[in-house]
């Protein structure tokens, strides 16, 4: 069997889950082992109403009052009891931040292996190996498991929800966990987002971002001349909101916000995998970079090598004239 | 109070990353060897904490990996502060979070440790495991991606940072194994004392059993493929912000 677990963002299931979906959907026809999705705890009745298209063996439901809100104690024991129940040979979700909060305690306590962040799947006769991205992107992995049961998550993208094979399950079923008050030894408050800031970088059309190769928070109008000469919304990667640089609601990347506007101009970012998920869907890319064998160049429409600090100053001259 | 913090010694981002001819790991004798970022936020959040409590609280450096790697990264982290460190020196390349969790578990049981810190994820290997395999195999609690942290009644409350600006706090009984972000505070630089200090802590040297227990494996190492079309631009300032400026006007036409 394979299984892949859902997620739910906010009431409704999360991006990359559906794209777990089809991940599972082309690993359980590849392999010929049926393909079982499980909706588990949060507005688990709700996510399997919207799942319930998704072509697959099984639709399972896995509810219980201790796990209507998220926890990692909570998840993870439901979990390792289904699992250990169901023995899938893969256990597929998103890379999301819920999956790295819980599914390594699955991993701990029923030991078996978790591999994270996968971004392919390739096939050695009927072992599947698992591309991941390892030293910031510069270089890629590929992982063979040995183990009876595996959980696999995925990183955005990796695989599109628009290759969902819609048709629906065959069967439905209830999964009845067992679960005690005692279980759970955290205590968690309700979501909360930070005070709107009235900038919304996802409908912008056009992108300056700059990273952590303005080297110093002096350097930043140079950026900030450019990004208002072109009409552009400026940007940043993590480091430069760690820093204090810029405000957070300005950061792209998967603690920030996703970003696919028509021009994306990257200033000194190197490009690692965290900034480039909120920002790899951009029409089309340009980033300048000293670093010949910097990561964004992988995923770059055009490519400039040179020092920032010489080019930016005259593109915006130029701009302005 | 006895806090861990768990290190990493990663190469550094200027490093020159190569595939060795093993064909499986990189190069390493042309890597400079430096702190992994989110774990110096990890350290001086559990100094912090240690000076809010100003009682007789611990933070203990943990570090493995061989001794070239991680000997500047461990004294660094007892130049700023820690009260001493353990080495657990391991000249394998294990590469399976799991049995990495369960070398460091054999350490650390016998500490037992209130809270255990370390960075959200390395940035070498990157799969963002360690901190929450050790927690579960010690038998803490957990919580990841920490961007600010409280004591508050014998417990510790965690702002958890989730995705697109959301964020939740959750509050956690000892002992806790609690990842953190980075950008949750402003890692201090050593003092000069704290650098002639260092030389006095104590480091606990121990081997780190071979696991034999990998359970996935790192079979090959490569270069990842572009799938676009890049345009190189590079060349004299002038020539490239033409270049530039040619493609902004007249093939995408946003200026």
């Amino acid at each position: 069997m394979i299984l892949v677990v859902l997620e739910n963002q906010r009431g409704n299931i999360h991006a990359f889950s559906q794209e777990a979906v089809v991940a599972g959907q082309q690993l359980s026809e590849k392999l010929g082992l049926d393909l079982s999705i499980l909706c588990l705890g949060e507005n688990a009745s709700s996510l399997r109403d919207q799942a319930s298209d998704y072509k697959a063996k099984n639709l399972i439901l896995a509810q219980h009052d201790i796990i209507n809100t998220y926890s990692a104690d909570g998840y993870s024991k439901a979990l390792s009891q289904i699992v250990s129940e169901l023995s899938p040979k893969y256990v597929l979700m998103g890379h999301s931040y819920m999956v790295r909060d819980f599914l390594p305690r699955v991993s701990a306590k029923l030991d078996i292996p978790f591999v994270s962040d996968i971004i392919a799947v390739e096939y050695d006769g009927d072992s599947p190996i698992f591309s991941r991205q390892v030293f910031n992107a510069k270089l890629a992995t590929k992982v063979k498991t040995t183990s009876d049961t595996v959980l696999l998550s995925f990183q955005s993208a990796a695989f599109s929800s628009d290759d969902m094979q819609i048709g629906g399950s065959e069967n439905q079923s209830d999964f009845s966990v067992n679960l005690e008050a005692s279980d759970i030894k955290s205590d968690s408050e309700a979501e909360f987002q930070e005070s709107a800031s009235g900038v919304d970088l996802t409908t912008a059309e056009l992108i300056v971002s700059v990273g952590r190769g303005i080297e110093s928070q002096d350097n930043l109008p140079l950026v900030e001349s450019l990004a208002s000469a072109m009409g552009a919304e400026i940007a940043s990667s993590r480091p430069v909101v760690d820093m204090g640089w810029l405000p957070p609601y300005r950061q792209i990347g998967s603690s920030g916000q996703a970003v696919s506007p028509k021009l994306y101009l990257s200033v000194g970012i190197s490009g690692a995998i965290q900034h480039v998920v909120g920002m790899k869907g951009s029409k089309t890319i340009m980033a300048i970079n000293k670093d010949e064998d910097a990561p964004i160049f992988e995923i770059a429409d055009y490519a400039i090598i040179g020092d920032l600090m010489e080019i930016v100053p005259k593109l915006t001259e130029e701009i302005q004239k | 109070m006895k806090i861990a913090v768990l290190t990493k010694a990663i190469p550094s981002y200027e490093s020159s990353i190569r595939v060795d001819s093993s064909g499986s790991w990189i190069d390493e004798s042309v890597v400079n060897f430096v702190v992994n970022e989110s774990d110096s936020y990890a350290l001086e959040e559990a100094l912090q904490i240690k000076e809010q409590l100003n009682d007789d609280s611990e933070v203990v450096v943990v570090i493995m990996g061989n001794e070239n790697n991680t000997s500047k990264v461990l004294k660094d982290g007892l130049a700023k502060g820690a009260d001493r460190g353990i080495f657990i020196n391991n000249e394998n390349i294990d590469t399976d979070p799991l049995s990495i969790a369960k070398l460091f578990s054999e350490h650390l049981k016998e500490e037992s440790f209130d809270l255990i810190f370390s960075g959200l994820q390395s940035d070498d290997l990157g799969s963002g495991q360690t901190g929450v395999l050790i927690g579960e195999l010690l038998g803490m609690s957990t919580a990841t991606l920490g961007i600010e942290t409280k004591m508050e009644d014998g417990k510790i409350k965690v702002k958890r940072e989730l995705e697109s600006g959301w964020f939740q706090w959750v509050t956690l009984p000892f002992p806790a194994s609690i990842s953190i972000q980075s950008g949750i505070n402003e890692p201090r630089y050593p003092s000069l004392k704290g650098i002639m200090g260092a030389k006095r802590k104590d480091v606990k040297s121990v081997s780190a059993s071979s696991s034999g227990d990998n359970k996935q494996k790192f079979i090959e190492l490569f270069i990842p493929k572009t799938e676009k079309v890049t345009e190189r631009i590079e060349g004299d300032v002038d020539s490239i912000v033409a270049r530039m400026l040619d493609i902004l006007k007249n093939t995408l036409k946003v200026i």
